[in-house]
């Protein structure tokens, strides 16, 4: 019985300040579907991947403001829900291949981090729980290495920069640093780039050939080479 | 942090703990191919009678399909093509991509760099450029790059895990590029994980011989697409978003000449005109096949195979649909979304309502997901209070193998996913179903991914088959989108060099709907679906459109 209860209880939103009861078991997204409304903006992947849900929200008499994905988000009572429908920030041009991996980078692309004013107010819009402040400000001492750990998880679902008063986009920056270390500071796989040659010098060429003539003529055959393949993954 | 489970769940939970260290020490044994079948035919979805039926029309007339793709290949267009004005060309393209997620990002990356006109690439997406499944992979790409590995192990996985029903010679191509595309990967600066010597960190997956799986932490797919749509608006490739192919065009030699676009916010037309048209629109995941919960992004309907197919493109191996074995089954409102495989690749292990284990834990998804509705069809799974079934996946085993910190540090995404919601997966299980996962199946492409019988028609990623067969092994999908979308963005600009367009038609739609006709068709049966209709009941059966 206490399951049957669980299961009927409603909850009372607004969403864009209209008035609905939507079932407590569902999320932002799904809230609005059941109130009636159809997606084609503010939606995406619905899994939490994708950051196009990003959600302002608030509680009735209370004045502070609140951010979550609509998708990954439980409806409570008396929420005042709005998804944004896009985010007008900037992006730097460039050609990746031009660029030197030095600290200075980030400042010449993104010369509006220099405003931070360290007010933490891009940190605390984060769905994604990220020290968005911190890598900002490692942005500004030019340690690409920590800008790109701390943005790793950063979806782009653009809170921060709607939020952050000195107009700083950090999640632009973020992605600009993941692929500076990317390409230039972290270690290349050496390992990669001789398998690579192997495979342009057709190195497995026969082996493979042979294996697409058994698939398509004596497969019995190439189903025993799979049996008996040695397995190692431990 | 609170334990956000209900209290038979805890209940649950308990026996689940008192098992583990036994557990660490006595994992299941691999089911031999015999097994394997058994299994499948005995409770894998696919082999549901009930659940498919013979279609009456197009290419492949005859031949069985589950409910919801036969009622999308059997439907009339939504346009009616006396309604198009085909004498304005809005767009005049070399290059009509039609998806903007990996492959269509990764197609039209390697049409740039293999000489295509930027200008002359059109790219176009129903939701933002992205916006796929390809940005929601989490466990990572296969590529054998290690020493004690190499591509005809890699071969061999991929043809034993398709159950040997795989195009022979798409998968030697998937294999032998697999490496060159890790390597790209890294120029483009991708942040693989590796360690300080450069050595990537590799997992195994569900039917691989070998470690092989490269990944970002939890968030692989994610990663490969935000740098791929970084690189995409650096080069300012032209690109429509929300606007969706409803309809390909021919011309009057009966190659693909483009497409009819339709503006899912302004609800008008376009038409564009082009050389090569390519097909990147992924996969179905949202037709919610037998009406299981999906892992998909909210866009999958399968449009491109609608489209490819009244063209005349055949379509293969829609009788399998893959069911990702761990998708979440509570809380509810993550209910579908999925737990990746590498969970398993770490030493989480599958366990019933007893905690007692029941299956290897990484035998091939389909495999992996009958053991898992069997366990429950015994009635040794749990049903959670919305009513949704499933079995426990002891996830704190990996923690313990690899030292506290590894969940939250290689599955950040997971952590964060089960926290929202109260629950500590690396105290508790979680609790986990087969979810919809892939499309294994598609349109039939030869390895220049042209698709056969079509000319100027390309296609590559989730929308084609035949790459994986009737079962797909984790790591990939990922693999194939950018093996097969970047081959893809070099033969269709190496075609456009000599192609020309004659008079567009729409004759071929024309054609159908007398198919449709004659087979009895339902006239209010309409695809492509677009988008999946989630609005409640109220609002459907009261819906007035009166503004037209």
């Amino acid at each position: 019985m206490e399951e049957e209860a669980e299961k009927e209880k409603m909850v009372k939103v607004y969403i864009m300040g209209r008035e609905f009861e939507v079932p407590a078991t569902l999320n932002i997204v799904k809230a609005f579907e059941y109130a009636g409304y159809r997606f084609v903006r503010g939606i995406g992947c619905r899994g939490g991947y994708c950051g196009a849900c990003a959600t302002v929200y608030r509680f009735k008499d209370d004045y502070r403001l609140n951010f979550a994905l609509a998708c990954q988000k439980a409806v409570e009572n008396n929420m005042y829900l709005t998804i944004l429908p896009f985010m007008p920030a900037e992006k730097a041009i460039y050609d990746l291949n031009n660029l030197k991996p030095r600290g200075s980078v980030l400042l010449e692309l993104y010369p509006e981090i220099a405003r931070c004013v360290a007010c933490n107010t891009c940190t605390k819009a984060c769905p994604q729980e990220l020290e968005v402040m911190d890598y900002v400000q490692a942005a500004i001492r030019g340690d690409i290495e920590e800008v790109s750990n701390l943005s790793f998880d950063c979806i782009q679902c653009g809170l921060c920069a709607m939020r952050c008063p000195a107009e700083i986009v950090p999640y632009n920056v973020g992605q600009l640093a993941r692929r500076l270390y990317g390409k230039y500071i972290a270690p290349q796989a050496m390992h990669t780039h001789k398998r690579v040659e192997e495979i342009h010098a057709c190195v497995f060429d026969e082996e493979l050939d042979n294996y697409s003539l058994l698939a398509k003529e004596d497969v019995e055959k190439l189903k025993k080479i799979y049996v008996e393949r040695e397995i190692k993954v431990g | 942090m609170e334990r956000g489970y209900p209290e038979y769940m805890l209940e649950s939970i308990e026996f689940v703990k008192k098992t583990r260290e036994r557990r660490l020490k006595e994992i299941p044994e691999l089911m031999t191919l015999e097994e394997r079948e058994e299994i499948l035919r005995q409770y894998h979805p696919d082999y549901k009678e009930d659940g498919k039926r013979i279609v009456k029309v197009g290419a492949n007339a005859g031949e069985f399909m589950p409910h919801e793709v036969a009622d999308l290949i059997e439907a009339y267009p939504l346009i009616e093509p006396e309604q198009i004005d085909l004498s304005t060309i809005d767009y005049d393209s070399d290059i009509l991509i039609i998806g903007a997620g990996g492959a269509g990002l990764t197609a039209a990356l390697w049409a740039v760099s293999s000489g295509a006109d930027i200008n002359r690439i059109l790219m176009v997406t129903k939701l933002r450029m992205g916006d796929s499944n390809s940005k929601m992979s989490q466990g990572g790409i296969q590529a054998a790059d290690c020493e004690d590995d190499n591509p005809t192990l890699h071969y061999l996985d991929v043809l034993g895990g398709g159950h040997f029903t795989n195009d022979p010679d798409l998968v030697k191509w998937l294999v032998r590029e697999a490496p060159m595309i890790i390597k790209w990967h890294e120029e483009l600066g991708i942040m693989y994980d590796k360690d300080e010597e450069g050595c990537m960190f590799v997992a195994p997956g569900g039917g691989t011989c070998r470690k092989r799986m490269h990944s970002c932490k939890d968030y692989t797919g994610m990663e490969i697409v935000r740098v791929l749509m970084d690189e995409a608006l650096n080069l300012d490739i032209p690109t429509l978003e929300f606007t969706s192919a409803v309809e390909l065009l021919m011309d009057d030699a009966g190659k693909v000449a483009g497409a009819v676009l339709w503006d899912m916010e302004k609800e008008d037309y376009f038409i564009v005109r082009a050389k090569a048209t390519l097909m990147a629109t992924g996969g179905f995941g949202r037709l919610h096949v037998q009406e299981f919960a999906t892992t998909n992004h909210y866009g999958a309907t399968a449009d491109g195979l609608v489209m490819a197919n009244r063209v005349g493109a055949r379509i293969i191996d829609m009788d399998s649909v893959q069911y990702h074995p761990t998708g979440s089954s509570y809380p509810e409102q993550i209910v579908g979304l999925l737990c990746t495989e590498k969970l398993r690749g770490r030493g989480a292990q599958p366990v019933n309502k007893y905690g007692e284990e029941f299956v290897y834990p990484l035998e091939p998804r389909d495999v992996e997901s009958a053991a898992f509705i069997r366990e429950c069809a015994k009635g040794n799974g749990l049903v959670t209070p919305t009513g949704m079934p499933g079995v426990w996946l002891d996830t704190p085993l990996i923690d313990i193998l690899h030292g506290e910190g590894t969940i939250e540090k290689e599955f950040s995404a997971m952590f964060l996913k089960y926290a929202r919601f109260d629950i500590d997966m690396t105290k508790d299980p979680i609790f986990v179903y087969p979810t919809l996962h892939f499309q294994n199946g598609g349109i039939v492409i030869n390895k220049r991914t042209g698709v056969v019988g079509v000319e100027g028609l390309f296609a590559s990623g989730e929308t084609t088959g035949g790459v994986h067969g009737k079962n797909r092994l984790m790591g990939n999908s990922i693999l194939d989108y950018c093996v097969y979308g970047r081959r893809m963005g070099i033969y269709a600009t190496e075609y456009v060099k000599n192609a020309t367009v004659g008079k567009l038609s729409l004759d071929h739609v024309t054609k159908y709907v007398d198919l449709l006709e004659e087979a009895g068709i339902p006239k209010e049966r309409k695809a492509p679906i677009l988008l999946p209709e989630y609005r409640g009941e109220r609002t459907i059966s009261h819906a007035l459109p009166l503004l037209g």
